[in-house]
């Protein structure tokens, strides 16, 4: 059974980057990594519910928990750019540019 | 007080004379009362010389007349470089014996009169430019009577740069005129070119045995290899040759003239320039286990005699005639030294340093008091300074060679050294010398002091403080021909070699006639010449023409460096400015212009759109899990 589980998680991680890698929009690449970690929860908690222990359960709180925190940072600076830049198509934001 | 600590003494007061005024500057700036310091300390330094001489000359007295004498300390030493072993590897300290006193006291003497000198000759001097002066002087003093008490080559190397930076320092005291700077650098990179042998050899003996001191390296000198000790003392010969003047180093001498006058007098004459003699005469023994290198010292020493006598027949700047004179009395020494008569070559050395201070201070009387150093610009000076043409004519007739002045015991001994060491051409060289010196001096005396013209203005006699060195140092050149006979104890020879057998070398029967008959035929000729006009100097001149105007060029030795310098070195260095700009450097620029395409072409990767960054990411932990899986 603990297939089954991880296929659905690496299936989800797929979508979620071929979101991020995909989209255009900023807004589209945070969703699609929120995808991917909650793949990666699915995972933790598939290992937990067969024989990992509680650990697996923990984990996956925080990893809800910093996600959380980290879309709060990300929309932040996505709003902070859209402000700035007057768009937030992540083709015009190429200012790392070698 | 023992021996050590005296010489010590006498080396270190003119030293604290320097620091005093060196680390003083209002008192520097003062003028005069910085004269005052550095005349303490070079008096008090001759005081304690005088009295080292005294008390060493008592005890071989005592020596060579009962055989034995008492014990005495020569050598204090200090370690400065040390290693494992009994002993350091470089030392410091001073080496007291005959050799090292009797030119300590000459050097005190004559720096003693010749800061005394200056006061008078210095007087218009900024009190800045005064103490500056003082300062230098005072540090010269210093460094060579610390050369002279070496008791190792790596002091007397050391003390031989610090007399050449003094020197430099000292030619390049007028700074502002350019013919000084240029003649200082010039007297630096000259004497530079020998000293780099001198410290070669040095470093060559030292290889080979391990040794810097003389005493030790004399020992040790008889196990060495013949040709590799002659190398090393050709190269040790090199320095003596770049400092005192020989032939073909000593173009920067007549140039040091552009100093002042005292300078000349001090440095120029009597005791620097006298270096490479004195370090030929401390390292004897090992010159002698060299008799080709001696050989050679006496033909070159001939040969820069007579080439610099015909120079100074030439000059009209009376500085630049003592100078050329300096050079021809210097081979004369260095001729003695090449001919196993370093006695004879000494006694010179002494006499020349009386004789020829004295010259170049009185020279100095006369051009303060005509304000030109152009001969034919002078004239009748005797009328206006009697008192300065009886010491210029006592020194002259000193340096001519004519009995009883000192000149003439000591020229007859370096002729007959000379003549007894079998070099007969150096000798011939040497007595043609004899007449020429005679000729150029009483030129000089002449043109000076009598001649049909008259000099300008209203010259007179120097303030008593310029005189009366003069005086002291025409007592010397009067009487320095006592020193050969024993007067109620050693002569000079018996003193020196510790020695009572040792006698200057006297020559055949005719030497004596010979020398003094040329001598008085190159007076009676430049009397003829310069004084009655009855030969014509234009018809001379005209007569050696050729020679003469070869002669007034310097026989084209200054050119022919010039030459050297722009062709050789110049062209050299432009070959290896080539070869470092294009080939040394090429190589890295083409290092670094490659870098800087592999950028440019790398920086295209570089979109700065993170997704695609991102692809980079994805892509390459695909490939590790796929090597992962392979694996």
């Amino acid at each position: 059974m603990l297939k089954a589980y991880l296929l659905v998680a690496a299936a989800v991680f797929a979508i979620g980057l071929f979101g991020v890698l995909t989209r255009r929009n900023a807004v589209g690449i945070l969703l699609g990594i929120e995808l991917m970690f909650n793949a990666v929860n699915i995972n933790l908690l598939a290992f937990a519910r067969f024989g990992g222990g509680v650990a697996g359960w923990i984990l996956a709180l925080f990893t809800i928990a910093i996600t959380v925190a980290e879309i709060a940072v990300g929309l932040a600076i996505v709003i902070v750019i859209f402000r700035v830049r007057r768009t937030v198509e992540a083709d015009h934001l190429t200012l790392l540019r070698g | 007080m023992t021996l050590t600590a005296l010489a010590a003494l006498v080396v270190v007061l003119p030293f604290v004379a320097a620091v005093i005024l060196g680390a003083c500057p209002p008192l520097r700036r003062a003028g005069r009362p910085a004269a005052v310091v550095a005349l303490a300390g070079s008096g008090l330094s001759l005081i304690l010389a005088v009295r080292l001489v005294a008390e060493l000359w008592g005890m071989v007295r005592t020596t060579l007349a009962l055989g034995a004498g008492p014990p005495r300390e020569v050598l204090l030493t200090i370690a400065w470089l040390p290693q494992a072993g009994p002993e350091p590897l470089a030392s410091v300290g001073v080496l007291v014996d005959p050799l090292s006193t009797a030119m300590a006291a000459l050097v005190a003497l004559v720096a003693f009169l010749v800061q005394l000198y200056s006061l008078g000759y210095m007087a218009e001097q900024r009190p800045g430019s005064l103490g500056r002066y003082y300062l230098y002087h005072s540090l010269f003093v210093f460094s060579m009577l610390g050369l002279v008490f070496a008791p190792n080559f790596v002091q007397m190397f050391v003390f031989w740069e610090l007399v050449g930076l003094c020197s430099y320092l000292l030619i390049g005291f007028y700074y502002q005129r350019p013919a000084a700077a240029a003649a200082a650098v010039k007297a630096f990179w000259v004497t530079k070119l020998g000293d780099v042998g001198f410290l070669i050899g040095i470093v060559l003996l030292w290889g080979a045995t391990g040794l810097f001191a003389f005493p030790a390296l004399a020992r040790a000198v008889t196990a060495l290899n013949p040709g590799f000790l002659a190398l090393c003392m050709f190269l040790v010969y090199l320095g003596a040759v770049g400092k005192s003047a020989q032939f073909p180093l000593h173009v920067w001498l007549p140039d040091a003239m552009e100093g002042p006058t005292p300078v000349s007098a001090l440095i120029h004459a009597a005791t620097m320039v006298a270096a490479g003699v004195y370090l030929v005469e401390r390292a004897y023994p090992l010159f002698l286990a060299a008799p080709a290198v001696l050989a050679l010292m006496a033909w070159v020493g001939a040969f820069t005699a007579l080439l610099a006598a015909s120079l100074a027949l030439v000059q009209t700047d009376i500085k630049r005639v003592l100078a050329y004179s300096t050079v021809s009395q210097l081979g004369y020494m260095m001729a003695a030294l090449g001919g196993g008569a370093p006695l004879a070559g000494f006694f010179h050395l002494l006499t020349h340093g009386f004789f020829k201070a004295l010259l170049f201070l009185a020279a100095g009387a006369v051009i303060h008091a005509v304000a030109t150093n152009d001969m034919f610009r002078m004239g009748r000076l005797a009328r206006g300074m009697p008192k300065t043409t009886a010491a210029f004519v006592i020194g002259a007739v000193a340096l001519a060679g004519l009995p009883p002045f000192s000149g003439f015991f000591s020229k007859e001994s370096v002729l007959a050294g000379v003549w007894e060491g079998g070099l007969y051409v150096p000798f011939v060289m040497l007595t043609l010398t004899v007449f020429l010196t005679a000729f150029y001096m009483f030129r000089v005396v002449f043109l000076t002091f009598g001649g049909p013209r008259q000099a300008e203005g209203d010259p007179h006699d120097p303030p008593a403080v310029m005189l009366g060195p003069m005086w002291v140092l025409t007592a010397g050149a009067l009487a320095g021909g006592v020193l050969v006979a024993e007067w109620g104890g050693p002569s000079l020879a018996q003193f020196v070699a510790e020695n009572v057998d040792a006698t200057l070398p006297h020559g055949p029967w005719w030497l004596t006639p010979i020398s003094v008959v040329l001598a008085v035929a190159g007076i009676v000729g430049a009397w003829l010449v310069y004084q009655r006009e009855a030969v014509s100097a234009a018809t001379l001149r005209r007569e050696f023409g050729p020679l003469a105007r070869a002669a007034e060029r310097g026989y084209g030795l200054d050119a022919a460096y010039g030459a050297l310098y722009r062709r050789v070195l110049l062209g050299t260095a432009g070959v290896i400015g080539w070869i470092d700009r294009y080939l040394v450097d090429g190589v890295v620029n083409l290092a670094s212009a490659w870098t800087l395409r592999a950028g440019a072409r790398l920086r295209t990767m570089q979109t700065g759109r993170a997704q695609d960054y991102l692809y980079g990411v994805a892509v390459g932990f695909l490939l590790l899990a796929l090597l992962w899986g392979a694996w």
